[in-house]
């Protein structure tokens, strides 16, 4: 592949100590003692038994043993599983159709497009939420428009306070993490593929099949990843739309480490959060090697 | 023309009509806020009432407010020259570096990414109890510096990657030290990735909502001051009003950014011959934002 002539010594090779040091310093700094050292203290605390100190007294399995063995974990668990993974679903099938517009037919558009797509994730998370809280309330737009056109008669209160509520908010809100990715992937196929495919009499929807879907593939992961990694903690959309039956596990850690003052639990709930997402990670790596090598 | 292509542009006409829909999905709910922003009414509902720049008006000489916006705009500004001069060196050593170390500070700076906000937060408010100074400015800064580094990071490997190798090795072969082909060469070809790096990840500090509700001691964020306004009725129609302000400041800002950042690739490619420059890898580099 490589087309350059006779290296020289790699220039690399002068690069001095200082410079290295200098370099590498802030990042590392941030890193260990952020990142790193932060992320083990939270493993730390979870073994810890809560003695009201800071660091806890004695190390223990108890708050594990809490977290897998009181059923209000397991459903609270599961319930943010599954609505991340709603989350996850909707926002990666319809971003799909969008980013594969942008990939394929925008043209001249595709810049501007781009921009009106991201342009949201720029603006307040906070505040896209409570657009929805407007939307969906009692006395809210979605109330108001179904009343005024005469589809409903009177106000419900179906909408707010609900996990479809949370569903609906939170894949608008993660809509700009989904296209992205999948937009790249998509523009990274080469158009000679399709034409192949064309040429060699497959019909759009069979080219689509067979050739697009499966090279957007990694992108689609990429997406659904970063879609559900903030998802499952998330603290702001059930809080604001989504009422006591919607209660999430991030929830739950804010209320360890506020009200219940438990922090140890709370680090437990964490670990076990964290656990989960590396299960998806590594899933997600699992399926991507599995596509990546069809390629 | 083909039966395919006919075909392919009918999909792309539906497809449009969707995106369409989609844009519309995207950008209503949003519309709301400066719709009843300007609503004369308590309540966000239809019937609009009337016209009014009253709550506008109370946002004003708000002591409260002023404070919360006078904090995220320092915070901001400091967690976001943070996270950009790591981005920098980091991404820059983990493609020049040529060291394992590099590589795996790159690999970890990315890794916020991959954890929750609520995990972020209560792993630094530990780790600031146990430093000592607990809850505050300065923990909120370190939090927002960790939130905005993946972005810094990505948007800086991308734009170090879109330099054609032979610049950098051609100011080290003409005898620049390392610094100076840092400083001279490198960073005015990334200056204009480095301004969108740091709008963006000021952008990213000042909406951040829970690791500074983790983190924050006597002096409330905006968003935490939002937050706290959000529970009292009547005080909504004043959110809204400021929810426009902020709207209005982010789009123009990541427009900026935008803008910037483009300018930047563009310029990246074009002195350079095309016979020399290698597109496929320089396009298809990391997670690219655009293709130009």
């Amino acid at each position: 592949m490589s087309t350059i002539v006779a290296r020289q010594p790699l220039p690399e090779s002068r690069s001095s100590t200082g410079f290295r040091l200098a370099m590498l310093l802030p990042g590392g700094l941030v890193t260990f003692f952020l990142i790193l050292f932060a992320l083990g203290l939270v493993v730390f605390l979870a073994l810890r038994g809560n003695d009201g100190s800071l660091l806890g007294a004695g190390f223990t399995f108890a708050n594990f043993i809490t977290v897998a063995s009181d059923p209000l974990y397991w459903t609270v668990t599961l319930r943010s599983l599954a609505i991340a993974g709603l989350v996850t679903l909707a926002t990666v099938v319809t971003a799909y159709p969008v980013a594969y517009y942008l990939a394929f037919h925008a043209g001249r558009r595709r810049g501007l497009l781009l921009f009106l797509v991201t342009l949201p994730f720029w603006t307040s998370y906070l505040l896209r939420v409570f657009a929805w809280k407007i939307v969906l309330a009692y006395n809210g737009v979605l109330n108001s428009a179904l009343i005024e056109s005469g589809i409903w008669s009177e106000p419900t209160l179906a909408f707010l306070n609900t996990p479809a509520a949370v569903v609906v908010t939170l894949a608008h809100a993660y809509a700009p993490f989904a296209i992205l990715p999948i937009y790249v992937a998509l523009d990274t196929i080469p158009k000679s593929l399709l034409e192949a495919a064309s040429d060699l009499g497959a019909r759009p929807f069979t080219s689509f099949r067979r050739v697009v879907l499966p090279n957007s593939m990694p992108g689609v992961l990429a997406a659904a990843l970063v879609v559900f990694v903030p998802t499952v903690g998330d603290y702001v959309t059930p809080a604001l739309v989504g009422g006591p039956a919607s209660t999430m596990i991030g929830t739950l850690i804010q209320a360890q480490f506020g009200k219940a003052n438990d922090w140890p639990f709370g680090a437990a709930l964490a670990v076990a959060v964290m656990l989960v997402i590396l299960a998806v990670v590594l899933v997600v790596r699992f399926a991507d090697r599995r596509f990546g090598s069809r390629t | 023309m083909s039966v395919a292509r006919i075909e392919a542009k009918q999909g792309g006409r539906w497809l449009g009509g969707y995106v369409l829909v989609y844009l519309v999905f995207l950008y209503l709910p949003i519309s709301l806020i400066p719709l009843f922003s300007f609503n004369d009414s308590i309540q966000a509902a239809f019937p609009l009432q009337g016209f009014t720049f009253e709550w506008y008006a109370t946002l004003s000489g708000n002591s409260a407010l002023s404070g919360a916006l006078a904090n995220s705009l320092v915070i901001g500004a400091i967690a976001a020259t943070g996270a950009t001069l790591c981005g920098i060196t980091v991404s820059y050593m983990d493609l020049y570096g040529r060291s394992p170390l590099a590589a795996a500070i790159s690999a970890i700076a990315r890794m916020p990414i991959l954890i929750p906000g609520v995990i972020v937060g209560i792993s630094l408010l530990i780790l600031v109890n146990l430093i000592g100074f607990g809850p505050s400015r300065t923990a909120i800064v370190l939090g927002h510096i960790l939130v905005a580094l993946p972005t810094t990071v990505v948007i800086m490997k991308s734009r170090f990657a879109a330099i054609p190798k032979t610049i950098r090795e051609a100011a080290l072969d003409l005898g620049a030290s390392d610094w100076t082909t840092f400083r001279r060469v490198m960073l005015p070809l990334s200056l204009p990735a480095i301004v969108s790096a740091f709008m963006l990840a000021f952008l990213t500090s000042f909406d951040e909502f829970i690791v500074a509700f983790f983190l924050a001691g006597t002096e409330p964020t905006l968003p935490l001051y939002i937050w706290s306004q959000l529970r009292f009725p009547k005080s909504l129609p004043t959110v809204m009003a400021l929810g426009t302000a902020i709207l209005a400041v982010s789009f123009v800002i990541a427009a900026i950014a935008e803008i910037l950042r483009h300018r930047g690739l563009a310029a990246a490619q074009r002195p350079v011959p095309a016979n020399l420059s290698k597109p496929e890898e320089t396009e298809r580099g990391e997670l690219q934002w655009h293709s130009t």
